[in-house]
């Protein structure tokens, strides 16, 4: 196995009965790389992320998330990733520490790896004099950076952001986007989907999804040339707007 | 009272225990207008929603709705008004159909006076109307929402996130739909946090922490900032988002979208940089003049604060 190819799946499908709710899904994700999945409302998005999750088991196709198998190793590959959504991420009434802790727990790290982690990411935030606040007494911008760090805590290989970014100010929003470069840079792989088309320009590739397929992947730069489109906004228009399913 | 006016608010503040979540906020929107709310969660979007449609009381200043007072009149509001809350409320296990029967019942009209404005949306729905409300799509609930909303005729229209989490192609034929209300002389007051979305309307308030950062018009709004502005490209993006914060003469630098931004002082070189960075190693280096966007302006008065004229 290529163990450069974080992500790779075949074929992937889901049906819900008679509904096809993802139609044979195929890509790549390699270390490293920031990876854009967008679509339409509807187009399949959540279904695809919930099995890349190991939340859900396709129906058919084959691929691995992380190393394992996601036909059958659900359970592993939920504990060797990371995730993290806008709608949920930390709990607000228990402190930095407590939250650290948590998730330490669920992740099933050491005293000593929780101990030792904790220090490294309180250092690399400047978080130290924070640690017994409530999460849900800091700035937001403070909150996505931990919530983030948290997400990371087992050092996964891939981190999944569900649109991270909804509804955050333009300053929080882009300074999570250099957390997220940052990571990559450092060799973890990010898997994100947003509304926001500014950010796909962010992305290394971006692929969107219409009406359970995938209809175009490529870098953004590429996309644009496919299409003759100026902005990644008129290309996922001029993707989305065939979408028959739509709703 | 001034009924050119259809919403006007003078100095409202509300406070949760120590939380001020509206600070004396001015602000009016004119009969036929399309207001746009633009700001981040927790800006005080809802709040100012829940006050202008007589749910909750300031504890400071003053808001009318039509002419009428929010804390006095609200009962004659609340028949001229329509409210779309962010979060969907609608009865989830009735159907399309038993949701508009209702709504219509409760206002005590019916839906032959409102077709002219409801069909257009409605229209959409009706494949499904009888499904239930619960089951459809977030794209269908927001219709039937919208629907539900105008079934009396309201004259001013109220809509907290109409497009939140929703596809980029969605959301722009909801502002269709807007525009087409507004047509028919619908006052409306829309929030959103997509900045993008700003352009749709006829004026904005830029809205942050309680606090109005600005109210113009889209353009008029963009054309004040006034620091020179450049966007920068190359090869390694992230690389001249660090190598552009180290020059003197640039006061911040910040991704956006397929360019990086640059805010810079008056006497900027903009030769020189480019130099200077070609001289770092970096290749394909593009670097023009640009235009602010309504997220510039919005970043640069969250970091400036507000403008004094807009508070009241």
């Amino acid at each position: 196995m290529d163990r450069n190819k974080v992500i790779s799946v075949k074929n992937l499908s889901k049906k819900f009965g008679e509904f096809l709710a993802v139609d044979r899904i195929s890509f790549e994700v390699e270390r490293g790389e920031i990876f854009g999945f967008l679509g339409a409302n509807g187009a399949g998005k959540t279904t695809a992320m919930r099995m890349l999750c190991g939340l859900s088991y396709p129906t058919s196709g084959s691929g691995t998330v992380a190393g394992y198998d996601i036909m059958t190793q659900g359970e592993e590959i939920k504990r060797h990733i990371g995730y993290m959504s806008q709608r949920f991420s930390l709990y607000e009434d228990l402190t930095v520490w407590e939250n650290i802790r948590l998730y330490a727990g669920i992740y099933g790290l050491t005293r000593r790896q929780t101990l030792r982690r904790t220090v490294e990411l309180l250092d690399r935030l400047q978080f130290r004099s924070e640690i017994h606040t409530l999460v849900g007494l800091l700035p937001l911008g403070w909150k996505q950076k931990l919530a983030f760090s948290v997400a990371t805590l087992h050092h996964p290989e891939v981190i999944f952001l569900d649109e991270p970014t909804g509804g955050v100010d333009p300053i929080t929003r882009r300074q999570f986007w250099e957390l997220i470069y940052e990571a990559s840079a450092a060799g973890t792989t990010i898997f994100v989907t947003t509304h926001y088309m500014d950010e796909a320009e962010y992305c290394s590739r971006v692929s969107i999804m219409v009406d359970g397929q995938i209809r175009a992947l490529a870098a953004p730069a590429e996309l644009k040339r496919q299409f003759a489109a100026q902005t990644m906004d008129e290309v996922f228009r001029i993707l989305a707007r065939d979408a028959k399913r739509g709703e | 009272m001034d009924t050119l006016k259809a919403i006007e608010i003078r100095g409202l503040t509300k406070r949760y225990g120590s939380v001020v979540a509206l600070d004396r906020i001015r602000l009016e929107v004119y009969r036929g207008e399309l207001f746009g709310l633009i700001g981040p969660d927790g800006a005080g979007k809802t709040t100012l929603f829940r006050l202008l449609t007589t749910l909750i009381d300031p504890d400071e200043g003053q808001a009318s709705v039509n002419g009428m007072d929010t804390a006095t009149e609200y009962r004659n509001i609340r028949k001229t008004i329509g409210y779309m809350p962010g979060r969907f409320s609608l009865y989830p296990d009735l159907t399309v159909d038993e949701n508009l029967a209702f709504f219509a019942a409760l206002f005590e009209t019916n839906l032959h006076d409102s077709r002219d404005l409801i069909d257009p949306i409605y229209r959409q729905i009706k494949p499904f109307r009888t499904r239930r409300a619960g089951k459809l799509s977030g794209g269908m609930k927001q219709k039937l929402a919208l629907c539900c909303a105008l079934i009396h005729r309201p004259t001013v229209l109220f809509l907290d996130e109409p497009t939140t989490g929703v596809d980029a192609v969605s959301r722009s034929e909801f502002w269709d739909m807007l525009a087409e209300l507004k047509a028919k002389e619908i006052s409306i007051l829309v929030s959103t946090p997509y900045m993008d979305e700003a352009n749709r309307c006829d004026r904005i308030a830029l809205i942050n922490e309680g606090r109005i950062l600005g109210i113009d018009t889209p353009q008029g709004i963009v054309t004040d900032f006034d620091t020179p502005l450049y966007a920068l490209n190359g090869s390694d993006m992230f690389g001249l988002l660090k190598a552009a914060r180290r020059y003197t003469g640039i006061r911040k630098c910040y991704p956006f979208g397929q360019t990086h931004h640059l805010v810079t002082d008056a006497d900027f070189d903009a030769a020189r940089f480019t130099e200077s960075l070609t001289a770092e190693g970096f290749s394909s280096i593009e670097l023009y003049p640009v235009e602010a966007g309504i997220e510039d302006v919005f970043i640069q008065r969250m970091e400036n604060g507000p403008e004094q004229s807009h508070i009241g």
